[in-house]
Parts: structure tokens; sequence; C-alpha cells
């Protein structure tokens, strides 16, 4: 069943589901820090629209920079702009910011320190038509190895904009990853919402989970389905959703290892260096069990609509429900 | 800014002297970094440093003050040394260039010395990181209050990043910042007119909607003035292309590229002392 104490959309799992894209959940939650906090400043690469930044660049166009199709100086003008006080968000599509310009990301971001959030639209094979060039998914791996970067990817509009409007008062380097394509409102405002902590979406009626899914991103809506249909043959899951993928909430992790014994880790991205990975750390050093990983197996996409992307590349509820399945056999 | 007299001249000539040696005993006390550029600069830095900057060494988070970005970090034993000799630290740490644990890392890290406004080393991010902070402080209408200077070199302009910052500074027409290119004509591994053409360098500025002053790199009176004309641009950025001698003040190391990234051994640090405080201006 759905978490009851998390106050999850009810309307979830019906055909009628709303859908809204995680970048207009970013797209307000700008708007909103920007009201909240002067300092607040955008930057964008000419995608102003498709970033979703067209709210605050109409409200706040003082504090907007537009600084055209230039992702390394999209975010060295925003260090020096952090230099002076300011929090900058600046966006562009994940293959660009932070794929072009990672080694500006590091040097004048993460090395010096300074509160800049790197967001990504556009992430994952989801991307679709535009194809294996736009469809970034490598960029968790880029961004957790970097010292001070911390790293997230919130699973549904609703999240986003929560965390959109957080990020504006942390005080760390980040990166925010969004996807493209509409998807499933998996939250409500009333859903507790607190960065750095995972938080479980699923879990049995009654009873210990046999198998945890860790998801992140647009699949969490995937695995919840999964966990839906695999709860009618028998198979008990509890999904987790981790959208702080660093710092990571390693007690929740290791908690949800320790009763289940199984781990089943969901993303739309490589499969090397990316959230699994992540995970995979931690439960290798302090509770080592089975790991199956459902991600990008070392693979370029291509064009596709989201959907037939997401069967051809495993990464959906039938994967996911084999990988529970397979994982379960590996106690 | 303040009138540059003929007497303060004559003492930043010796501040500079003084400087170079700092440069060059550091050089040879770590055994590795920079030695062309920091002394082809130590004029312009010790300008800054103890003329043009609005500074305070002993509250270097002071939040009036000028910015300063150095964007070819390689060159900091200059920064460093100009620093240290105007009081932001003990003139006796420069020793400890480039070893363990020290503050004053090869490539400047403000992680490490908090104090400098940038990190800097991967070339052509300073220029971008210098147009951001202007960008600031004509959002908040303090771009009459201070000023925004950016020192580069030349062969950093091979970096696409830097072209994306000065066509955004031009767009803004901001006219608080400032660029300084070290123009000394050399890179790591030969010329820069070789390794990839930079001419006509003034007539490319200007196509990006910039101010441009040209000045010999080594004559204060000459650099000051401009640095007073690029303040009173109000429209503008400018840059001012400095024609610096790379390894400026010691005869054997000047205009030869194979200085740009090694120092002197102990031997030809004891040569290029001696050059030094026998050329001291009196």
């Amino acid at each position: 069943m759905l978490n009851p104490k998390l106050k999850l959309n009810p309307n979830l799992f019906s055909e009628t589901v709303e859908k809204v894209s995680m970048r207009e959940g970013f797209g307000e939650g700008l708007l909103k820090a920007g009201e909240e906090n002067k300092n607040v400043v955008g930057l964008c690469a000419d995608l102003t629209e498709s970033t979703q930044m067209n709210l605050f660049a109409e409200k706040f166009s003082e504090r907007f920079i537009e600084v055209g199709v230039a992702e390394q100086n999209l975010v060295t003008v925003a260090s020096g702009m952090a230099s002076m006080g300011k929090i900058p968000f600046c966006g562009s599509y994940a293959i660009f910011s932070p794929g072009r310009n990672w080694e500006q990301i590091r040097t004048t971001i993460a090395y010096n320190d300074r509160k800049v959030v790197i967001v990504g639209s556009h992430a994952g094979i989801s991307v679709g038509p535009d194809g294996g060039t736009h469809q970034m998914t490598e960029d968790i791996a880029l961004t957790r190895v970097m010292p001070n970067m911390e790293v997230f990817s919130p699973c549904d509009a609703i999240e986003a904009e929560k965390m959109t409007m957080t990020l504006a008062k942390t005080k760390k380097p980040a990166y925010l990853r969004l996807v493209r394509e509409k998807t499933w409102v998996i939250t409500t405002e009333e859903t507790p919402f607190e960065i750095n902590k995972a938080q479980i979406f699923w879990m049995p009626d009654v009873g210990l989970a046999q198998v945890g899914i860790i998801a992140t991103g647009a699949l969490v809506c995937r695995a919840l389905v999964a966990a839906k249909e695999l709860e009618t043959e028998g198979i008990k899951t509890k999904v987790m959703n981790l959208s702080s993928i660093k710092p990571i909430d390693k007690d929740s992790i290791l908690k949800l290892a320790k009763e289940t014994k199984a781990i089943v880790t969901v993303e739309d991205h490589q499969i090397a260096g990316g959230m699994g990975s992540a995970v995979a750390e931690i439960l290798a050093q302090n509770y080592p069990v089975p790991i199956e990983f459902i991600g990008i197996k070392d693979k370029f996409g291509q064009s596709g609509e989201p959907e037939e992307l997401i069967e051809h590349y495993e990464i959906g509820k039938d994967a996911i429900k084999k990988a529970v399945k397979k994982v379960l056999k590996r106690k | 800014m303040a009138y540059l007299s003929e007497e303060k001249i004559k003492e930043l000539e010796i501040k500079a002297n003084t400087v170079r040696q700092s440069i060059i005993e550091m050089l040879v006390e770590a055994g590795s970094g920079h030695t062309a550029g920091s002394l082809g600069m130590a004029d312009i830095f010790t300008l800054f440093y103890f003329h043009i900057l609005k500074h305070d060494p002993k509250n270097p988070l002071w939040v009036e003050r000028d910015r300063l970005v150095l964007s070819n970090g390689h060159i900091c034993p200059v920064l460093y040394a100009a620093m240290a000799h105007s009081g932001y630290f003990p003139i006796e740490e420069l020793k400890t260039l480039r070893k363990f644990g020290t503050r004053l890392q090869g490539h400047p890290h403000r992680e490490y010395l908090p104090f400098i406004e940038n990190s800097s080393g991967p070339l052509g991010e300073g220029l971008s990181q210098a147009v951001g902070m202007a960008l600031v402080d004509r959002m908040d209408k303090k771009d009459n209050d201070r000023f925004i200077y950016c020192f580069m070199s030349d062969g950093e302009l091979d970096e696409g990043n830097t072209w994306e910052g000065m066509m955004l500074a031009g767009k803004n027409k901001l006219g608080n910042l400032i660029a300084i290119v070290d123009r000394n004509n050399i890179q790591l591994s030969g010329n820069t007119e070789d390794i990839m053409p930079l001419e006509p360098l003034a007539d490319k500025w200007k196509a990006f909607n910039w101010q441009v002053l040209e000045v010999p790199g080594h004559d204060f009176k000459m650099i000051n003035e401009a640095v007073e004309e690029a303040q009173n641009s109000y429209n503008k950025p400018t840059v001012i292309i400095a024609y610096t001698i790379p390894g400026k003040g010691v005869k054997e190391f000047e205009n030869d590229y194979k200085w740009h990234g090694k120092p002197p051994t102990k031997e030809e640090g004891e040569m290029a002392l001696k050059e030094l405080r026998d050329n001291r201006p009196i």
C-alpha cells in the first residue's frame, strides 16, 4: 500500500492520474524562491522556455541573465555572481550542463565552493525523439564524483518545486536533475518533504518486505506500479524514493537492506556510476546484500517514444518486476 | 584614483624589484612552477596592490573592496608575492609555495587561501567569473562604487570560454569591468603566433564591443593612465592589452617560452637574484 503517512496522490494508480512535467514544478519553485529572496538569480543558455525558467525571467527580468548557447559561460558567470552573494540557478539541458561544462563546474563552482544550482533538464532516455545526443544518461555519475557537489533527482513536479525552493536555502553547490516528459504526480502538496532524506512510498499492508526497491526520478512511478503488481503475485516489497542522491540517506538505506536483505535500484541513467552505484557503495561497506541494478547498460540512447525506449532499454515496470524476482532467488 | 607622482613611481619600481626577488626565491625553493609570466606581470601586480586597488590587506574580506580575478592561476607566485608584501600574510610564508600543507597551493585554491576571489588554474575561466561579479554590481547599483578587474594571459585566449565571457560583457555594456591581458607572446610550448595566432588581437576585442587600450606592460605611468581611462568608460567594458616581456628583470629568462613552465635551478636563481639586486633602483 502507499505509505499513509506521506499523503501521496490517492489517484496514483488510476487511468486519470495527473501528469505534469518536473520542469513545470521547477519553474514554479524558482518563481517562489525568487519572491522569497531577492538574491535568487536565474541564468539560462537559450532554453528559457524548455527549462521553464520563463516564469522567473518574466517576473524578475532584472535578475535574469541570458548567456546564449554558451554553457561554459553559463556556469562560470554564475560562479562569479555567487561570489558576490547571489544564489544563481543555471538552466540548460543536462547533456550540456553538466555535460559540456563539467570542468568549469568543478573548478569554479565545486572547487571554489560557490553556491550555484545547476539545473539539468531533459535527463535520461525518456527525452525520446531527439535521440541519443540529447539523452543524458551520465549526469548523476558526473556530478556525484565531485567533492562539495550535492545531487538531487525529484520524482515528480511537486517534489521538484519543493526541492527547488529548498535549494535556494542550502549552502552547498547542487545539481538538480529534471526530465522532459510529463510524469505522474506521485506526491501532493501535503506530502512532507525533507532534503537529504529518503522516503518509503510503498510498503506491505502487513509484515516485512522481501525486497527493497530504491528508485529515483521519473522511474519512481514505474517502481510503484511494479510493486503493486508484485503484491498481487504475493511478493512483498518496499519502494524508496531516493531523490537526494548526495548527500545520501545512509541510515534509511541500511534500514531497508536489513529488513529485506535484497535490493533493486531503479534509474533512467547508466548503471555505471549512477544512483545504484551510490547505494551499492554503502551496502558493500556496511551490510552486503544481493543487488540488481535497473538502468542503462553501457549503451547510448536513440530516437523513439519514451515508452518504446523504456521498454527497449529494460528500465520499465516489467524489467523491475523481473529484477525483483531475480534478486529474491539470490537471497 | 590617486595621482601617480614621480616619487611614487620610484617607490613602485623598488617594490616590483622586491616582488621579483621573492618570486625567484619561491620558485627555487619549490622546485617547480612558472617563471616567465610571474616575472613579466610583477610590475602590473605591484602597481595594483600598492596603488590602484581599493583593498585592505588587514581586512581581506572587506565588502566594498575592488575584486581582482586572476584567471591564469599558474602565475600565482606573483600574486602571492604581491599579497605578502602588501600585508595579507607574512613574507616568510612565501617559502611554503607548493609544499604539503601550504596555503599557497601550486595553483590558487580558495579553500586554502580564503581571501582570494577565486580558485584558478584551468585556463579561460576567469573572465566569465569577473563578468558575473560585474553583472551583480550592475544589478545592485554598485557599479559606480568599485571595479572588477580580471588579469588574464594571452595564451588562454585560445579557450572558447573566454570569448563567451567577452560576448556577454559586451552585450551588457559592463563599464565596471576591466580586463588586463598579459600580452607576452609566449605560451607553454611556443610563441602564441605559432601555436594559435591571436592577431589582430585588439580588433577582435573591439569587434566584441569592448574598449581596447594598448600599453607597454612595464611603464607604471602609462598603465596607470590606461586604468584611469578604463575606469571612466561607462558603457563599455575595457581591455588593456599590456605588452609585457616574459621573464622581465632577468636577461637570461626574458622572451624565451622555455621559461613559461619551469623554475630556476639553485644556481640560476642565485644568478637571477644577483642581477635583480644589481639593478635595484635607488
